[in-house]
């Protein structure tokens, strides 16, 4: 009787397996495909999506240059690569400020964002999300709710005496608490996708800034891509 | 079920069954997308596209599927889709994808689709099924728009992006906010059920002539 049981287990689960890993392998093969056939596109729509971020956040900029940092200080870069920033010129040449991207967990999954960075006053001047999967109606306010996106328009991020820490890190408080510049008001109801942009925007400039202020000169050798302001 | 035609499997989606006026089903994207009109199409065709092909795959796999893990067969056959979709979105427009956020991706748990993959796609033929799948899809593609029209005319004044209404017309906003959502679904809802009681009252009179 075990055996006949055995043998009667053994013809049910071969075709479960049979089905679930043949049709797993033929949907795999097919994702593949077509993320590969997709890729240039989306990556081309990115590029764009970039140079309009961050026209957006510099609107006197009418070239831009990325950077990396390395061992021996800042270096052109690839804009689509990781852990860039992107430096604004204006039509004189001059530094119009920095478009820095960011990302960090948000309540559904990773937030990516950017935010304008104005080193001559030490400030964060706009905030961008670029992609996120927030809650629709309630998290994603985070890049619909005016009063929030108002706080990203002059934060303070101005640097310690020693120029290696913020002076002030950035902190989310409750909706209309907000007292010092460097405190940003939060979204009742978005408290978890409000308090992440807060902590994205807070490690980033830590991060950031003080490589920047140190080897400001450094951005004056470039060679930038004009940025379509149409 | 072998009774009706093949055509009868398309229209019945569209007005005898429709899946959101008749059945009321997928009410998440339903109420959340249909904030403008091209928002509710792209939506209406991703779902359309990821039904038919789901339902054509589910039918013609049906004898090889174990009954016992259907459901999961269903829904990697969906999921799959849905990321196609979702590739496909983010290539034609990133603004596009960004405005429809997490619904696509949520299309994989759309109760429309795991209900006739269940209740259709599994007992049927594949031209049956095919043509289930496209009379359920334009059904809710057709909902969908219907939503996004109005509430876009109502809430920006626009069609598809388009000014429509006059600068004069000062733009009802809660029409694009979820509340308006709620409103303009309720009001189809009245709309569709006052039409069906209508003809049903006036078979039910012409069968009473006839028995007389």
């Amino acid at each position: 009787m075990e055996v006949i049981a055995s043998d009667k287990a053994s013809t049910q689960v071969l075709p479960m397996y049979r089905a679930l890993v043949g049709l797993g392998i033929a949907c795999a093969v097919l994702i593949v495909a077509v993320y590969l056939a997709t890729a240039p596109v989306i990556l081309k729509n990115e590029a764009e999506q970039r140079a309009a971020a961050i026209l957006g956040l510099l609107p006197a900029a009418v070239s831009t240059a990325s950077f990396a940092h390395g061992a021996e200080g800042w270096h052109s870069a690839d804009p689509a690569a990781g852990q860039v920033i992107h430096v604004g010129y204006t039509a004189t040449g001059e530094l119009a400020g920095m478009a820095i991207e960011a990302s960090g967990m948000g309540y559904q999954d990773t937030i990516f964002l950017m935010y304008g960075y104005d080193p001559a006053h030490q400030n964060i001047v706009g905030m961008t999300v670029l992609r996120s999967r927030e809650t629709p109606g309630l998290g994603d306010r985070i890049q619909t709710y005016q009063p929030f996106v108002d706080n990203f328009k002059a934060l303070d991020v101005s640097l310690a005496s020693d120029g290696l820490a913020l002076q002030n890190p950035i902190t989310l408080v409750k909706q209309g608490e907000k007292q010092h510049p460097w405190e940003i008001d939060g979204i009742s109801g978005a408290t978890v996708s409000s308090q992440a942009v807060a902590d994205i925007l807070k490690s980033s400039a830590a991060a950031w800034l003080p490589l920047i202020h140190g080897n400001i000169d450094q951005f004056a050798e470039h060679s930038p891509r004009e940025l379509d302001h149409d | 079920m072998t009774d009706t035609s093949i055509a009868d499997e398309f229209i019945k989606g569209l007005w005898r069954e429709n899946p959101v006026f008749v059945k009321v089903l997928a009410m998440c994207p339903v109420l959340a997308v249909t904030n403008s009109s091209l928002n509710g199409l792209t939506m209406g065709l991703a779902t359309l596209f990821v039904l038919t092909m789901s339902n054509t795959l589910v039918s013609l796999l049906r004898n090889l599927i174990p009954s016992q893990v259907r459901i999961a067969c269903f829904i990697l056959i969906i999921a799959t889709f849905v990321t196609v979709v979702d590739y496909v979105i983010q290539a034609v427009s990133l603004e596009l994808h960004q405005n429809l956020g997490a619904f696509i991706s949520l299309i994989v748990v759309n109760c429309l689709i795991l209900s006739r993959a269940e209740a259709f796609a599994a007992r049927n033929t594949v031209p049956r099924s095919i043509m289930d799948a496209l009379g359920m899809g334009f059904g809710f593609l057709i909902a969908l728009l219907a939503m996004g029209s109005i509430r876009e005319l109502l809430g920006n004044g626009s069609l598809f992006g388009i000014r429509v209404l006059p600068e004069s017309f000062e733009p009802w906003i809660i029409m694009i906010l979820p509340g308006g959502g709620f409103f303009t679904l309720g009001l189809w809802l009245l709309l569709f059920n006052a039409v069906r009681l209508r003809r049903s009252a006036l078979e039910d009179a012409v069968t009473g002539e006839v028995a007389k």
